[in-house]
């Protein structure tokens, strides 16, 4: 996903050249504006370089042996995860994914090289939004509850864990995770304190978010920006490649390369709105897999007709325009909140979404010295109240950027050092808090 | 996946089968009679397509798609992996340089036939650069030079000169392509052929012709080791959509410059 995801964002890539105000402090991250950086991420020479020494392979765990796929998914023969492998006794880091990316986005890549580099194994996991995790690794198959979607990854870990025990020697384990791995690496973490089968010496959050459904919202806002607003994706989606086919042809460009981007983004070639409405359509294309991914493994009848069975010659050209068209928060309403007050009657709608956040495990985590938490003053999936909690809860274990949106500055050199000295270098002051 | 050469002419057999793998249909039986969905297209049909790519061979194409997936799965790959794992890095830097040096002739006539001077020229100077300087082609000095790498096919030419795509057609082994583009490999792969019995690089040497078939087994072998792309790795449901939409813009915009 994605290469696919990162062709396509490069296809779209129009960046408003927001107001200049780089430099302040020692901090070098050079894009100031939230969504140009949450689209951008960091410029080339400026990101964590990959290990000339990376050795690394592919594990695909079979979480469920018995599970009889649909026929469409036929080429998923099982959770597939990065194993990156060091040849002497060194910690082992479990790193998870955002919403809908998988074990081999770019973000987790750049933690693998960071990390690495800093002598540690890593293992990479698929967001349990990922289609990959709900076919293969998922046990209900309907993604969105922060403690069933730890268990799901905990049992992963320890799938993962079962293969590669007798290859490497391991001194202690590791856990970290971005926007919604971060997320759920706090509950991941909680579920090991009762099991015990890591014992995590340390958990970092990286831009994180809070209240899930919050988060969600303010992503789904972004729309509202566009013209005609959310009901007009298509036509927004059209009117961008429009704009930037008429630039790259009246330019100099080779290729659709970085240098391209960096030209759209100089040109100021498309409003604020019109950036923010592209970070909402990625993550609606993301968001489209999820939905119809679990809805035929649920065979719940939301996208697809119920008892439909697809095969893989089937067009989903229908499911694909109806399923991009719904927003996470259909998926709350429509899908996820009926399915989890079957499972426990009783259940409000304000109950649940004030379970889908960090404050639900409040007592678990304030003042906890194994958690660490990196935050970007101007990520827009959290607000300042959420910042706000976020330090009280953290203390001195919390850093806040400048600027970096959400996560276009993780792959920046001093970003991924920061999160390694998080691992080890504060061990000591942490324990002393 | 599309890159041409002589070994469109090994995979005739590998079509065939193709052909024969198409014939199956699953059939259903016994299941609970469908019910509605909750959400139907007919709801967002006051917005405008996305991704939208016309495709009247889907039926074909998504299971040439699907076969293309076991092809790579169960021979292409493990051959590329086995290949990967035997030789040196450098030498197979070597190698895709070398091969990539010889697409420059056919990059040299189609942007000459497209009436690009300057895409000719770089062509032809990428080609001369690296056959003497860069040893027979095995190392690419021209990209150091700055002269980089803008390959050019017939398919491209045919877009030039206002030739529509034609439908979008998945091609066994080669992948994505158009009905055009599909035309500029049958012509390109038969220039190729018409060159190289022109020159006949192996003539003189015992066992010519199995020393050609080796070179032919290797290119092909470069050329997938040289396309990252593998068949639905993404796991996203709507990949085949993803691929041939890039696929088309990526061939529009070739054909812009």
């Amino acid at each position: 996903m994605t290469h696919i995801f990162a062709l396509l964002v490069t296809l779209l890539l129009v960046l408003p050249a927001a107001g200049q105000a780089a430099g302040e402090g020692s901090y070098g991250y050079p894009i100031p504006g939230s969504y140009a950086a949450t689209i951008m991420g960091t410029p080339e020479q400026l990101r964590i370089e990959k290990p000339k020494n990376l050795s690394m392979k592919e594990l695909v765990l079979d979480v469920y042996p018995e599970r009889k796929k649909p026929d469409l998914f036929f080429y998923d023969d099982g959770l597939v995860c990065n194993f990156a492998y060091q040849k002497k006794k060194a910690p082992l880091a479990f790193l998870i994914a955002g919403t809908g990316s998988d074990h081999n986005s770019d973000k987790l890549q750049y933690m693998t090289y960071g990390l690495y580099k800093a002598g540690y194994h890593v293992i990479t996991l698929s967001s349990p939004t990922h289609s990959n995790f709900i076919v293969s690794a998922s046990k209900e198959c309907v993604p969105g509850d922060l403690t069933a979607d730890a268990a799901d990854l905990y049992k992963v870990m320890e799938k993962a864990w079962e293969t590669v025990k007798d290859d490497i020697e391991v001194s202690d384990f590791f856990l970290a995770g971005y926007s919604l791995g971060g997320t759920q690496a706090a509950y991941v973490a909680k579920l090991d304190d009762e099991r015990k089968t890591f014992n995590f010496r340390k958990v970092v959050m990286v831009n994180p978010a809070v209240n899930l459904y919050e988060s969600v919202q303010r992503i789904e806002a972004l729309l509202d920006g566009i013209p005609g607003g959310p009901r007009k994706l298509g036509v927004f989606f059209n009117r961008m490649l429009d704009k930037f086919t008429e630039f790259y042809k009246a330019g100099d460009f080779i290729d659709i390369n970085n240098q391209f981007l960096y030209a759209v983004y100089k040109a100021g070639l498309v409003s604020e709105d019109e950036a923010g409405g592209i970070i909402a359509l990625s993550f609606r294309i993301g968001s489209a897999g999820m939905i119809f991914t679990s809805d035929v493994m649920t065979n719940s009848g939301y996208v697809v007709p119920k008892n439909r069975v697809l095969q893989a010659s089937d067009s989903l050209a229908d499911y694909f325009r109806v399923s991009v068209r719904l927003s996470y928060l259909d998926y709350f309403e429509e899908y996820f909140l009926p399915y989890m007050q079957k499972k426990r009657p009783g259940l409000t709608r304000e109950q649940l979404k004030a379970e889908l956040s960090l404050k639900h495990i409040e007592g678990y985590l304030k003042g906890n010295p194994k958690f660490a938490a990196m935050l970007n003053e101007n990520d827009f999936i959290i607000d300042d109240a959420d910042r706000a909690y976020l330090k009280q809860l953290f203390g001195e274990r919390s850093k806040v950027y400048p600027r970096g949106g959400h996560l276009g500055n993780l792959e920046y050199r001093q970003n991924m050092v920061d999160m390694v000295d998080f691992l080890t270098i504060l061990e000591d002051k942490g324990g002393a808090k | 996946m599309n890159k041409p050469g002589s070994i469109l002419m090994g995979f005739l057999l590998i079509i065939a089968l193709a052909a024969q793998l198409s014939g199956c249909a699953t059939t259903m039986a016994n299941l609970p009679p469908e019910e509605p969905a909750m959400h139907t297209v007919a709801e967002f049909a006051d917005d405008e397509k996305m991704l939208f790519v016309d495709d009247p061979w889907i039926g074909f194409n998504k299971r040439m798609y699907t076969f293309n997936f076991y092809a790579d799965k169960y021979v292409i790959l493990p051959v590329v992996r086995g290949y990967e794992f035997i030789t040196p890095e450098f030498a197979q830097d070597g190698v895709s340089n070398f091969f990539n040096n010889i697409g420059e002739i056919k990059t040299f006539y189609n942007a000459l036939l497209q009436a690009k001077g300057m895409k000719t020229l770089n062509a032809l100077g990428r080609f001369v650069t690296n056959s003497t300087i860069g040893i027979g082609g095995l190392f690419d000095v021209a990209t150091h030079m700055g002269m980089q790498r803008q390959p050019e096919d017939f398919g491209q030419t045919l877009g030039v000169w206002g030739v529509g795509s034609g439908p979008y057609v998945v091609l066994p082994v080669l992948g994505p392509n158009t009905a055009r583009s599909t035309t500029g490999l049958v012509v390109d792969t038969g220039a190729r052929i018409a060159m190289m019995n022109a020159i006949d690089p192996f003539g003189n040497v015992d066992n010519g012709s199995t020393i050609e078939a080796g070179v032919t087994t290797l290119e092909f072998i470069d050329a997938r080791h040289q396309q990252k792309f593998q068949y639905y790795k993404s796991h996203y449901p709507f990949e085949y959509f993803m691929v041939r939409y890039l696929y088309k813009q990526q061939r529009e915009f070739a054909i812009m410059k």
